[in-house]
């Protein structure tokens, strides 16, 4: 069928969730003409699953996406109803912000921001194809017949992407929340050569506040003293409301046991392989059956709706059976379900098929970010979308990929594992999955990334400002503090009274913040001079100063890390043509292509052998080169 | 190439003389860590210094040495480069290294010298193309196959290791990762009480070679018998088919003698015993303590017969010592007319392997040789640890893990975050998994959510 070009972008981005929302922002803002379209606008920014943002890696992935000019930090800031700093017990490295949101606002505000941006115009269509010529994408085709031309498309499809609900015997194609789903754009990937596969993922049911008993929970509160995401933000504050916890139960189980051959898990419809961190009750039950209890926090949704959301109960068991074991729960005894419990299978991409800055290996100058990519959450998909936005505006411009590499972000991380070890689920960030937490602390995220963004032209002058004034008063006070001596007789009271033992001679203000028990904020009753500092700057002052020795440890590892980073591999190399490499390793290298030593080196399947012998062959090629 | 490496560099076997050498920006420091000139001035740059390795964690004398030092750019390597000369033998050779490498030198991957040679501009492409075959050859030759079923047995003490170490590291990443879950907190006392349990169990790999044994020794094997049943010539026999790597090491008395063979890449350490009779020659009694030492420290008791004989009381004395010890017999003299059943000792020692052979003319030395493999894959030889351990780089990467568990330990006791000490459990984790091969850590993740049940 014939299709009409309308309009002539630069970039245009397939998809208005969280990665897609990034990706139009930065290109836009990277001065580039940039489309978003999406199937349906109230999808935009749409929180599908949990009405939360941040958690543990999560929340330092959006300190990261806003220290490079990104929006999800400053979105959650504005729209946010409860917050908290999970983690205080343990090191400043894993201390992870989260934020409880209002789902409505905070679509509506991302939205509004979309359709304030220069440069940027947001669209309700559906893409059904790509305009690809000489393996390189040129626009993009509407199911009305309208096509867009663009120098490269970035894809964000979600869960859109032959998208396929079940509630247990029942299953049918749609996209998340009953919006339509994308099958024509799927059947045509695949036939410009891009392999598909499915994953599954699965969301709990929505229920109305006012059928909810919550005397017989109980009430988990937010931070008293609330710190924002947003570098951009101080402290902030807000009419926080209350999530409720309570448990499953023998009955509970009971009932999902006797039911458990009606979930569409168990019954062998879903072929899509599901997260193991995700799993839904039954799953739970089944592999757990040693477990008396499990938690489930209920959620609000926001604050113009009564709906809650099921924390941990996600199940695709038919309704009938939804009803019955949400109702064995204490506190849901009468409860009215105004959404069931879903699963969804949709269609992606192996990500090990993805270049380095995120470039379809297939097409030239396509882009793919967030779930299509293999991976899962809100903050994997907004911190995937922010980089293709900006390495699509890179390419088109000629100039070299932006890419962060392990030691510098939770996002170089999460990037890194995705396309270069590839994922077998829908992958999820964890502090454990970053070799240098010590450095990469939500603390400094804008320490690492904001000069990056700035030279990007993501960071606006108002944020650059801010950041380089911030670190002159932290610079300025570290020497204060090392400087400014105190006396152990001027401190006696304030030493007994903090259970720290007295002092013998004196010490500066900074050795004494070494202590565990006296923190920044407890030193300004001794110490009058503090400057004014926003909560960020205390924080970095804090952790820069107590944990010195830890850091520096790492930093000594980075630093062997970054030798072999900087041992840069060409994509030209056939590695079945250098001797001594084993056939395996070949194999895997001639797919991936690294583009270092490091790289490769994390490439399963490639020994220390073979990068020996790829040491040797650079070393060869180069004296050949003389 | 930050690290500083170090290797025997010298083909091993050949007369007691060998060269340790050292590459890279920390070989002068680690040279003067090990080393004590005799005339008490420093080591200069391309002289020769003569002087003792000392071992300054206790003040033993290793060896008598020459050391060079030699400062880049213009060395081998194009590092700064130290030289010891050791003379003492193979035990004084190993420990030397050994001893380097606690001073923070690590283990010269095979060809790493000539490697880095060549990446810093010293070698041709021939050359290099030498140093690969010889990457390559180190996992194709057969010897390896032995030494990797040798180290199976290792492997299996190293893995209950990182088993544990694995237990810990996943509670860690469920605390850190899944604050909000359902799951019980882990306590600095849970921890403490595994890392010190581990602590134990890298100390029990590492003690015999701790004191040198292992790394010398490999697995002991002592030669009892009556006199005359012909335990010299057998054991001359085995030595004639194996490669002897060093001969009687000075000091050890008349009456034991220690050989060292491979075979089939399994160093072993040979005693023949003088006989454990009650005697009241104070000369011999000091002979005999010898051997009795010998005889309980051993692996694997050999006990020799004579088949041309009878089953004397003597013979009869140490069937009754051996009969709970793993021990193989040998009907000597089968060129000769035989009176020793096979079926008659096997009813003494049920346990035992039984193998007649022929010293003098050579029969049956092979099925000896077999024998001992076996037991030794077969874990049959009860592991005195001291086979364990049986090269310098697992030794290296076994400390180094330990010094890890170490920092762990010291960390929990100062109750620091979680976090913190995870990091040196985890790092502990992967020095062992470089022994037995495996480092990825995703495998600590998909444990994770095996045992844990989490979700949101």
């Amino acid at each position: 069928m014939k299709h009409i070009i309308m309009d002539e972008y630069n970039v245009i981005v397939i998809g208005a969730g969280h990665a897609g929302c990034e990706a139009g922002l930065a290109a836009a803002r990277m001065g580039e003409k940039t489309l978003m379209l999406s199937i349906n606008l109230e999808a935009v920014a749409m929180m599908a699953c949990n009405p939360s943002i941040g958690g543990t890696g999560k929340g330092h992935l959006v300190r990261e996406i806003d220290a490079l000019g990104g929006e999800m930090g400053i979105n959650i800031d504005k729209t946010f109803i409860q917050n908290k700093m999970l983690n205080t017990g343990k090191g400043p490295a894993v201390h992870s912000l989260r934020a409880q949101a209002d789902k409505q606002q905070y679509h509506e505000e991302m939205k509004r921001t979309i359709e304030g941006q220069e440069n940027l115009d947001l669209k309700q269509g559906e893409v059904i194809d790509l305009i690809v010529e000489e393996g390189t994408v040129k626009g993009v085709i509407l199911n009305t017949g309208a096509a867009y031309l663009s120098k490269a498309v970035i894809l964000a499809t979600g869960t859109f992407l032959r998208g396929k609900i079940f509630i247990g015997e029942w299953s049918f194609f749609s996209g998340p929340n009953g919006l339509s789903p994308s099958m024509a754009l799927a059947e045509n990937l695949a036939k410009h050569g891009i392999e598909l596969r499915r994953f599954k993922t699965g969301t709990p049911a929505r229920v109305l506040g006012c059928s909810l008993d919550y005397s017989k929970m109980s009430e988990q509160k937010g931070d008293d003293k609330i710190v924002p995401f947003s570098f951009m933000n101080d402290e902030l504050s807000c009419d926080q409301i209350s999530c409720w916890l309570t448990y499953t139960n023998e009955a509970t189980h009971q009932v999902i046991r006797e039911h458990s051959h009606r979930s569409a898990l168990f019954g062998g419809q879903i072929e899509g392989v599901g997260p193991r961190y995700c799993p839904s009750i039954e799953d739970k039950i089944n592999r757990f059956a040693d477990k008396e209890r499990h938690q489930t926090f209920i959620e609000p949704e926001g604050r113009g709706t009564d709906e809650m959301y099921v924390q941990g109960m996600s199940s695709s068991l038919p309704e009938d059976v939804q009803e019955a074991f949400y109702k064995t729960i204490p506190g849901l005894e009468n409860v009215k379900i105004v959404r069931p419990a879903y699963a969804i299978e949709y269609d992606c991409i192996d990500p090990l098929n993805l270049k380095i800055n995120m470039e379809s290996r297939q097409i030239r100058n396509l882009f793919c970010a967030g779930q299509f990519n293999g991976s899962s959450g809100y903050e994997e998909a907004a911190a995937q979308g922010l980089i293709a936005g900006v390495n699509a505006v890179l390419a088109i411009n000629g100039k070299l990929p932006f890419v962060l590499d392990r030691s510098e972000a939770y996002i170089g991380v999460l990037i890194d594992d995705l396309i270069t070890k590839g994922t077998n689920e829908p992958y999820r960030i964890m502090t454990s999955r970053a070799e240098y937490r010590l450095v990469l602390r939500q603390d400094n995220a804008d320490l690492r990334l904001t000069e990056k963004g700035y030279a990007l032209k993501l960071v606006t002058e108002e944020r650059y400002a801010n950041f380089t004034r911030n670190q002159e008063i932290v610079e300025a006070e570290k020497v204060r503090l090392s400087e400014t001596m105190i006396y152990p007789n001027d401190v006696l009271e304030f030493m007994d009274r903090n259970n720290s033992t007295r002092l013998q001679n004196k010490i500066s203000l900074a050795e004494l913040l070494k202590r565990p028990e006296i923190s920044y904020e407890k030193l300004s009753e001794i110490d009058k001079d503090q400057p004014k500092l926003s909560i960020h700057g205390k924080a970095q002052i804090e952790v820069q100063i107590k944990y010195a020795g830890y850091i520096n440890k790492q930093l000594q590892q980075i630093e062997k890390f970054k030798k072999l980073e900087d041992k840069r591999l060409s994509t030209e190399i056939d590695y079945s043509q250098i001797d001594g490499i084993r056939r395996e390793a070949s194999q895997k290298l001639n797919q991936i292509k690294p583009l270092s030593v490091g790289q490769a080196s994390r490439i399963s399947g490639v020994s220390p052998a073979d990068i020996n012998v790829i040491l040797i062959h650079l070393e060869k090629e180069r004296r050949k080169g003389n | 190439m930050e690290s500083t490496i170090a290797a025997i560099a010298t083909p091993i076997g050949e007369g007691g003389i060998g060269i340790v050498r050292i590459s890279g920006s920390k070989a002068m420091s680690i040279l003067a860590d090990v080393f004590v000139p005799d005339n008490g001035q420093p080591i200069q740059n391309r002289r020769i210094t003569y002087g003792n390795v000392v071992d300054k964690s206790n003040g033993q004398i290793v060896d008598e040495v020459l050391v060079s030092f030699m400062q880049g750019p213009k060395t081998y390597t194009t590092e700064d480069v130290a030289e010891i000369n050791c003379h003492g033998s193979i035990v004084a050779l190993r420990k030397t290294l050994a001893l380097v490498l606690r001073c923070g030198a690590v283990l010269a991957e095979p060809g790493e010298f000539t490697k880095r040679a060549f990446l810093n501009g010293r070698l041709d492409l021939i050359q290099a193309e030498a140093v690969i075959d010889l990457i390559k050859a180190k996992s194709d030759t057969g010897f390896e196959v032995a030494i990797n079923q040798l180290e199976g047995i290792l492997s299996t003490k190293v893995l209950a290791i990182r088993a544990r170490l694995m237990d810990l590291l996943i509670k860690l990443a469920v605390n850190i990762d899944y604050p909000d879950e359902d799951i019980e907190e882990l306590t600095y006392e849970e921890t403490l009480k595994s890392l010190l349990q581990i602590d134990d169990m890298i100390e029990m790999l590492l003690s015999t070679s701790e004191t040198g044994r292992l790394i010398r020794e490999g697995l002991a094997v002592a030669i009892i018998g009556k006199p005359n049943v012909g335990k010299s010539s057998f054991m001359n026999a085995l030595l004639r088919e194996n490669r002897a790597i060093v001969t009687e090491i000075p000091g050890t008395t008349r009456d034991t003698i220690d050989e060292y063979i491979t075979i089939k890449g399994i160093s072993i350490k040979i005693t023949d015993t003088a006989g454990i009779r009650e005697t009241e020659d104070a000369i011999e009694k000091m002979g005999i303590e010898k051997s009795k030492e010998s005889f309980n420290k051993a692996d694997l008791i050999v006990f020799v017969l004579d088949g041309s004989g009878v089953l004397t009381k003597e013979d009869r004395e140490i069937i009754d010592k051996i009969r709970d010890r793993t021990s193989l017999v040998i009907i000597n003299k089968g060129d000769l007319e035989q009176f020793v059943e096979e079926e008659q000792v096997k009813i003494l020692l049920p346990k035992a392997k039984i193998i007649g052979i022929s010293a003098t003319v050579g029969t049956g030395i092979e099925a000896v040789e077999n024998e001992i493999l076996d037991l030794v894959y077969g874990g049959k030889v009860k592991q005195g640890e001291s086979v364990m351990v049986s090269n310098v780089r697992q030794k290296d990467l076994l400390d180094r893990a330990r010094q890890s568990v170490k920092d762990a330990i010291d960390q929990t006791r100062e109750m620091a975050a979680m976090d913190f000490l995870e990091i040196d459990v985890k790092m502990a984790w992967e020095l062992l998994g470089e022994i037995v091969g495996e480092t990825v850590s995703e495998s600590i993740i998909d444990e994770v959510f095996a045992r844990f049940c989490l979700g949101k």
